[in-house]
């Protein structure tokens, strides 16, 4: 198979690939990557990616990793299979582009630490650091009031179609609307809809499914 | 219509600066103050509503968040100036790795040892030596991973100068000015000749003699 995707199912990063994939409906090898047991430190991962981190995408001779530059290439590459994830608009293209910034720069450093906090820590038998939980959702709280006036004006983040702007919150925030926090989200109302709709897309669900088995 | 640049002081900003400097693309500045809190005035939360630096207005245009500013300046002005994406298709993807690189391995450690090696008294808090020695460790196992990379490619994307290679000047000029840390870059021998390659262009040079860094 041409596409080969070297990841771990409960990886948030690995799950942005696999969930534009699926937008993409394009079909890939899944080569699993166990975390637990340190396989990102063989030599052989080394070669893939010297940062030992997941996911690693090979397409054909191409090989690329970062999780959102995996998804923009799938995306521009791909533009013409499955679902548009991004637009040949310019300007347009900016917007969307801003919104994976903030998503990466503002929403994913708040969210992805208190995701580690109330959700992964006790799985892995370790405590909740209930004072940088409480920090981490002043935060998180005051990122959300701007999604919220955005998504106001905006049905999606990026704009009036579900983007990658949109994608790649998906892992962090199925995590967080299993926890205690879920809150911060369904108090917002248009950050709630938003929630609910991406969420609910078969392409996310098709994710999900992979990770319970 | 010239390009307006808010808060060209400021280390983003200077991402944007550089950008259209290399793509010859003609901006004025508006400066922000944000030790005064200007940048959370209802005027300048309009153009960018987390009030951070920089955001820019092309006409009626607005676009913040500057890794999202560049690629539109980057793609739009594609034929002018220095080509920041690599020559043919192929290599595209791989200035979009090392951009991303930047954003979430480079630039992480390197904003918390900045804050705390010089930003601490602006911004009220104590230094923390921990902290400092464990974001040096950090920042020094990514740039080992860019030592390896640049003994065999000239630049981070390949054998051209990408954006990837400029979004770190902004941010990079502190560990040799101000943090104390310059042995970071110098006992490294592929990224300290990089660095010089980079940090010594023209564009650089001119952010650097128009707007100088705060500090």
């Amino acid at each position: 198979m041409a596409i080969k995707v070297h990841g771990y199912p409960f990886s948030g990063a690995t799950q942005r690939v696999l969930a534009t994939l699926a937008e993409k409906e394009l079909e890939y090898e899944f080569v699993n990557i166990d975390l637990r047991t340190g396989q990102q430190k063989t030599e052989a991962f080394l070669k893939l990616n010297p940062f030992r981190q997941v996911p690693v995408l090979e397409d054909g001779d191409l090989t690329l990793f970062e999780s959102r530059a995996i998804t923009q290439y799938l995306a521009h590459t791909y533009a013409d299979k499955g679902t548009p994830l991004i637009t040949s608009d310019p300007k347009k293209m900016a917007i969307l582009s801003v919104w994976t910034e903030v998503e990466g720069q503002r929403f994913d450093p708040q969210a992805s630490k208190l995701g580690y906090e109330i959700v992964i820590k006790p799985m892995l038998g370790q405590t909740t650091d209930e004072a940088i939980v409480a920090q981490l959702e002043g935060k998180l709280a005051e990122v959300l009031d701007v999604y919220e006036a955005r998504l106001a004006q905006s049905k999606y983040l990026g704009g009036d179609s579900f983007t990658l702007a949109d994608l790649h919150h998906l892992p962090v925030i199925n995590y967080l609307m299993g926890s205690k926090i879920k809150s911060l989200f369904d108090e917002r109302p248009h950050v709630s809809a938003w929630c609910a709709d991406i969420l609910g897309r078969p392409s996310w669900k098709k994710v999900v499914a992979l990770m319970k088995h | 219509m010239v390009v307006k640049v808010y808060g060209p002081e400021y280390a983003s900003s200077k991402r944007v600066i550089v950008t259209l400097i290399e793509k010859e693309i003609e901006f004025e500045v508006v400066d922000v103050d944000a030790f005064k809190g200007e940048n959370k005035s209802l005027d300048y939360l309009k153009l960018q509503p987390f009030g951070l630096l920089p955001a820019i207005q092309d006409g009626d245009y607005t676009l913040f968040e500057s890794r999202a500013i560049i690629r539109y300046y980057a793609e739009k002005y594609k034929s002018r100036g220095t080509e920041l994406f690599g020559k043919c298709y192929l290599l595209f993807p791989f200035h979009q790795q090392w951009l991303e690189v930047e954003a979430h391995n480079f630039n992480p450690p390197l904003n918390t040892l900045v804050i705390h090696t010089i930003f601490s008294s602006k911004l009220g808090i104590t230094p923390d030596q921990k902290v400092i020695q464990e974001n040096e460790v950090k920042l020094g196992k990514v740039l080992d991973i860019y030592e390896e990379r640049l003994s065999t490619n000239k630049y981070l994307a390949g054998d051209f100068f990408s954006l990837a290679d400029l979004s770190h000047l902004q941010l990079g000029h502190y560990l040799l000015n101000g943090a104390g840390k310059e042995y970071m870059i110098r006992d490294r021998k592929h990224v300290s000749a990089w660095w010089d390659v980079i940090s010594n262009r023209p564009s650089w040079k001119k952010v650097l003699q128009l707007f100088p860094y705060l500090n």
